[in-house]
C-alpha cells in the first residue's frame, strides 16, 4: 500500500493552484512530497506537482507564495528540517538547511497554463472555482486524454461527487477533499465518497490525510456536505435574525447585533457577518446558488446577501490575509464601521454600538474569550458554568443567544437526520475543526 | 572600575521592540554607552585607552573593526590606542581583563570598556548559526539546530539523570522567578515590563523536543538582546585625574582566567570545571572566602548553568546547588544575592556586554547606586565577584570587587 501511495505522489497536478484554496492544496502536497522524498530510501524518486491555472501573473505571484511559506515552515521546523538534511554534509547552518529546503519544494513544482502535463499525472487535485460546468469539462479532458486512469480529488465544497464522476466519466475514480480556508493551517478536511468510489482512493486520502496532519471527517455526498450544509443554513437563519430586529433598528444596527451576540454570547472567534465576510459574500452567494440546484424541499437562497452583493463590499481576504470590508469595514483586523444599505456607506461602529449594546445587555460574569477557551484544559466545566448562567438571564442579547443556540442544535441534528452526517460527533468536528468553535451544534449546555 | 552605564537591554519583552521597526544599530548603543561614562569621567582627554569587547558584528551586523569606533563616541578620542577583543558570551569579562592588565602595566591611568552586542538583526533560528561559533564548527552539523541551548540541554538532562529531574526543575524554577523580580527592580532590564504573575507555573513549561531541546524550555534560557554596557577602569592616579572619590569606585583585588579547548567535551557534564578553575584563581589574588562576598553576579546564560554555576564557585557541593537556591540563598534578600538585576535571563544578554554588564552592577551595588534593586550592604563585608563564560565552559573570566 505505502509503495503504491508513493507511486500515486510521484507525479500530482492541482487544478486551479493560483486560487485561494488550490495553493494552500499545492503547499500541502508539495510539503509531502518532499517529505517523502528526503527519506533516505526514497532519494533517487522523482516527484513533479504540475501546478495548473489560467493566469501566468497569478502563477508568480502563487510561486512567490510557496517560497514565503516554505520559508516560514523552514523556520518554525528547523529542528525536524536538520534530521531530514543530516544525510547532507554541505549543509551545516540553520540558514543553508532552511535555504535547501525552499529550493527543493519549489523545484517539484511545474506551474503552468496549459492542460497537457496533467495527463501524466495520476493524481488530480480539483479547486477550480465552483463552476460545475468547468470542472466538469476539465476532469473530462484529463481524464480522455490519459493513459493512466488518474485518480481526482475534488475541493468541492458545494457540488455533489456523484454528479462530477457521472458529467466526467470518471467510473468511481473521484473522491471529495474539501479543505478549509487556509488549507496549511486548517486542520479539517471534509472526505466525501460515493457507492462507487474506488477503495484505492480512500486508501489514498488517509495516508495523505494522516501524513500532512489533518483531521478528517466524512460525510455523504450531499451538496454542501456537512461544513456548508451547516454554515449556509445559519446565515439564513442569521437573515431572519435581522428582519425581525429591522422593526425597532435600522439595519446596520441590526447586523452589528446579531453579529455581537453570535460571536460573544456564543463565544465564538468571529460572529456570523464577520465569518462571512471573511469566506466572502460573493462565494456565499455562490455556494448557495450551487447548493439550491442539487437540494430540493429547502430554499437555500438570501436576499439580504443578493442585496449586499449589488450595493456593498463583497469581503473576502486580502494577500496578506487581511479581511477586506463587506458587512463591516476593517482596520487592522478590528471592525470599524458597518454597511447601511440605505445610505450605501459605513457607518461607524463608534455610532452604532450605544444603541445595540444597550439592548444586547451585559454578558454572563462567567464569561471568558474565546481565546482563552478554545484550547483550555478544563473548558467543558467553564462551558457548563457559562451556560448554566446564560439561561437564567433574560435579556434580548441572552434570549436571543439562547434562540441562536436551539437552532443551532436543529441545523446541527437536522444534518444528521438529513443523512449529511454520519453522526453528530461528525457534525462537532466539522464545527469546531473547520469553524473554531469551542463547541459543537450538538452539545449538553442548552 | 567607576562610571559605568547600561543602555536598555533591547528585544522581545520590551514593550518599545518591534523586530520590523527601525531601532538602534550597533554604533548607537556603543555611542550611548561610550559619552555617559565620559560625561561621568570628565571627558575624552582623561582618557588614556580604549577597549571593546564584542563577539560577532562580523556576522550580526556586517561590522568588523569596531575599535575604530571610539572617535564616533568623542572626537576626543580620535588617536588614542583602541583595540577590541574576544571570547565569545565571555568577551565583556576580557574586556575588562584586558583593561585591568593595561592599568596594571602602567601604561594607562585611565581606560574606557565598552561592551556591545545587536543580534535582532536576524531571526533567532538564524542567530543559533552566528552564536554556535562560540563552539567548535566541526561540531556544528551533528549539533542541535539551537545549538547552545542544545549544549545545556545535554548538560541538564546529565544533571537530572544524577541528582533527580524535580528538584532541578524546582530549582530551575525559582531561579527563573528571581531573574524576572530581579530585572523590574532594574528599568534598563530586558524584562522590566514583564508583568506575569504565575511566573513558576511558566518555567514549568514541558520541553518540547520537536520545536526546541530535550531537557530546557524558552524560559530556562537567556533572551536575544540588543545593548551596550561600559565602564572606566583607573588607576588612583586616574581617579585624581578624573576627580572621582574613592567611595565611587570599586577596587579590583581578584582576576582569574582559564579556559579549555574547544575542541575537547566537557570532561563531566554535570560540573563546571573551567568556571572552578577561574574562580579560584581570582579568590587567590583576593585573598578572600565565599562569606567575604556580598553579592554575585554568575553566567545564568541557562537556569540549569545558574544550579552549575553554584556548585563551581564553590557555594554548594557537587548536586547541592539546586537545595542552595531553593532554601532562598540566592534571592535579592537571600544570603548572598545572585544576579541582582536579572542576570543574563532578566536583564538580557547582549553577548559582548554581558561581562560589562556584570562589573556595572555590582560596582553600583557596591557603591550604593542600585536605587531600586539596591541590596543590604553588611558593614563587615567587602566583596563582590562576577564570573563571565564563553562558550560552554570553555572562556572564562572571574572578578572579585571590593568596596572602597
Amino acid at each position: 500500500m505505502a509503495m503504491n501511495y508513493l507511486e500515486k505522489l510521484e507525479n500530482v497536478t492541482v487544478l486551479g493552484a493560483a486560487g485561494k484554496m488550490g495553493r494552500g492544496i499545492l503547499l500541502l502536497t508539495a510539503m509531502e512530497m518532499l517529505r517523502q522524498k528526503l527519506k533516505p530510501e526514497n532519494h533517487k524518486r522523482q516527484f513533479v506537482l504540475y501546478a495548473m491555472d489560467v493566469d501566468n501573473s497569478a502563477l508568480d505571484e502563487l510561486m512567490g507564495y510557496v517560497r514565503n511559506e516554505a520559508l516560514k515552515y523552514g523556520e518554525k521546523n528547523i529542528v525536524t528540517l536538520r534530521k531530514h538534511y543530516q544525510h547532507r554534509s554541505d549543509l551545516i547552518d540553520n540558514e543553508e538547511i532552511i535555504r535547501e529546503y525552499v529550493r527543493n519544494l519549489t523545484e517539484l513544482i511545474r506551474p503552468g497554463t496549459r492542460i497537457e502535463p496533467a495527463f501524466d499525472s495520476r493524481i488530480i487535485f480539483e479547486a477550480l472555482s465552483e463552476r460545475p460546468d468547468l470542472k466538469v469539462d476539465l476532469m473530462l479532458t484529463i481524464n480522455r486524454n490519459s493513459r493512466l486512469r488518474p485518480w481526482f480529488f475534488s475541493n468541492t465544497s458545494s457540488i455533489p461527487i456523484v454528479w462530477l464522476d457521472e458529467q466526467a466519466g470518471l467510473e468511481g475514480r473521484i473522491m471529495g477533499l474539501h479543505f478549509y480556508n487556509p488549507p496549511p493551517t486548517q486542520k479539517l478536511v471534509e472526505v466525501i465518497k460515493t457507492e462507487s468510489t474506488n477503495p484505492g482512493l480512500s486508501y489514498f486520502v488517509a495516508e495523505f490525510v494522516k501524513n500532512t496532519g489533518k483531521v478528517s471527517v466524512p460525510s455523504y455526498d450531499v451538496a454542501g456536505f456537512i461544513g456548508n450544509g451547516y454554515f449556509m443554513r445559519e446565515i439564513l437563519y442569521a437573515e431572519s435574525l435581522v428582519n425581525d430586529l429591522q422593526k425597532s433598528f435600522s439595519f446596520s444596527e441590526a447586523v452589528y447585533i446579531v453579529n455581537k451576540v453570535s460571536r460573544d454570547f456564543l463565544l465564538r472567534p468571529m460572529g456570523i457577518f464577520q465569518l462571512v465576510d471573511y469566506v466572502g459574500i460573493d462565494g456565499v452567494q455562490f455556494i448557495m446558488s450551487v447548493m439550491n440546484s442539487y437540494i430540493t424541499g429547502e430554499n437555500i437562497h438570501s436576499a439580504f446577501i443578493d442585496k449586499m452583493m449589488v450595493l456593498g463590499s463583497h469581503g473576502g481576504q486580502k494577500p496578506d490575509g487581511s479581511p477586506r470590508n463587506g458587512f463591516f469595514s476593517y482596520e487592522k483586523g478590528k471592525i470599524t464601521g458597518v454597511f447601511d444599505t440605505g445610505k450605501q456607506r459605513y457607518i461607524s461602529v463608534d455610532e452604532i454600538a450605544p444603541a445595540g449594546d444597550e439592548y444586547i445587555g451585559s454578558l454572563p460574569v462567567s464569561w471568558k474569550p474565546w481565546k482563552e477557551l478554545v484550547r483550555h484544559p478544563h473548558k467543558g466545566s467553564l462551558l457548563g458554568v457559562y451556560f448554566d448562567e446564560l439561561k437564567e438571564k433574560t435579556s434580548p442579547g441572552a434570549v436571543m443567544a439562547k434562540d441562536y443556540l436551539q437552532k443551532y442544535r436543529e441545523i446541527g441534528t437536522g444534518l444528521v437526520k438529513n443523512k449529511v452526517a454520519f453522526r453528530f460527533d461528525d457534525v462537532n468536528a466539522v464545527v469546531m475543526h473547520g469553524f473554531q468553535h469551542v463547541y459543537g451544534p450538538v452539545n449538553p449546555y442548552i | 572600575m567607576t562610571a559605568g552605564y547600561n543602555t536598555v537591554s533591547m528585544g522581545t519583552g520590551r514593550s518599545s521592540f518591534h523586530p520590523k521597526k527601525p531601532r538602534p544599530m550597533l554604533e548607537d548603543y556603543i555611542k550611548e554607552a561610550g559619552q555617559h561614562v565620559l560625561e561621568q569621567i570628565g571627558g575624552a582627554d582623561h582618557v588614556d585607552e580604549c577597549v571593546i569587547a564584542n563577539f560577532i558584528a562580523a556576522r550580526y551586523n556586517k561590522q568588523a573593526n569596531l575599535a575604530a569606533f571610539f572617535p564616533f563616541i568623542d572626537e576626543g578620542l580620535t588617536n588614542k590606542p583602541c583595540v577590541r577583543v574576544e571570547g565569545a558570551c565571555a568577551t565583556g569579562g576580557l574586556g575588562l581583563a584586558t583593561g585591568i592588565k593595561t592599568i596594571l602595566s602602567e601604561t594607562a591611568d585611565v581606560v574606557l570598556v565598552v561592551g556591545v552586542e545587536v543580534q535582532n538583526s536576524v531571526k533567532a533560528v538564524y542567530g543559533a548559526d552566528i552564536l554556535s561559533a562560540a563552539g567548535w564548527y566541526r561540531e556544528r552539523k551533528e549539533g542541535h539546530a539551537h545549538f547552545f541551548p542544545g549544549k545545556f540541554s545535554d548538560r541538564a538532562g546529565a544533571y537530572f539523570q544524577k541528582y533527580g529531574r524535580e528538584k532541578t526543575r524546582q530549582a530551575m524554577a525559582l531561579w527563573y522567578r528571581n531573574a524576572i523580580e530581579n530585572a523590574r527592580l532594574c528599568p534598563t532590564a530586558q524584562e522590566y515590563e514583564n508583568k506575569t504573575t504565575e511566573l513558576e507555573k511558566l518555567a514549568f513549561t514541558e520541553p518540547d523536543p520537536n520545536t526546541f531541546v530535550d531537557h530546557l524550555n524558552v524560559y530556562d534560557c537567556s533572551k536575544v538582546s540588543d545593548g551596550a554596557s561600559a565602564i572606566a577602569i583607573m588607576s588612583e592616579e586616574g581617579l585624581k585625574r578624573c576627580g572621582i572619590a574613592k567611595k565611587d569606585a570599586v577596587e579590583i583585588t581578584g582576576l582569574g582566567q582559564a579556559v579549555y579547548d574547544l575542541t575537547r567535551s566537557p570532561k563531566d557534564p554535570v560540573w563546571l570545571h573551567t568556571t572552578e578553575a577561574a574562580v579560584k584563581k581570582a579568590f587567590r589574588m583576593a585573598e578572600i572566602a565565599h562569606e567575604d562576598l556580598v553579592t554575585v553576579e554568575c553566567h545564568d546564560c541557562f537556569t540549569i548553568a545558574a544550579v552549575m554555576a553554584v556548585e563551581a564557585i564553590g557555594f554548594a557541593a557537587p548536586g547541592k546547588g539546586t537545595d542552595f537556591i531553593l532554601q532562598g540563598n540566592t534571592s535579592h534578600k537571600g544570603k548572598i544575592p545572585f544576579n541582582t538585576t536579572g542576570g543574563l535571563i532578566g536583564w538580557g544578554h547582549p553577548t559582548g556586554a554581558t561581562g560589562v554588564h556584570q562589573a556595572v552592577t555590582i560596582w553600583e551595588q557596591l557603591t550604593r547606586k542600585a536605587e531600586d534593586a539596591q541590596i543590604k550592604i553588611p558593614r563587615n563585608k567587602f566583596h563582590a565577584l562576577s564570573v563571565n563564560m564563553g562558550g560552554d565552559d570553555k572562556t572564562l573570566v572571574a572578578i572579585v570587587y571590593k568596596k572602597a
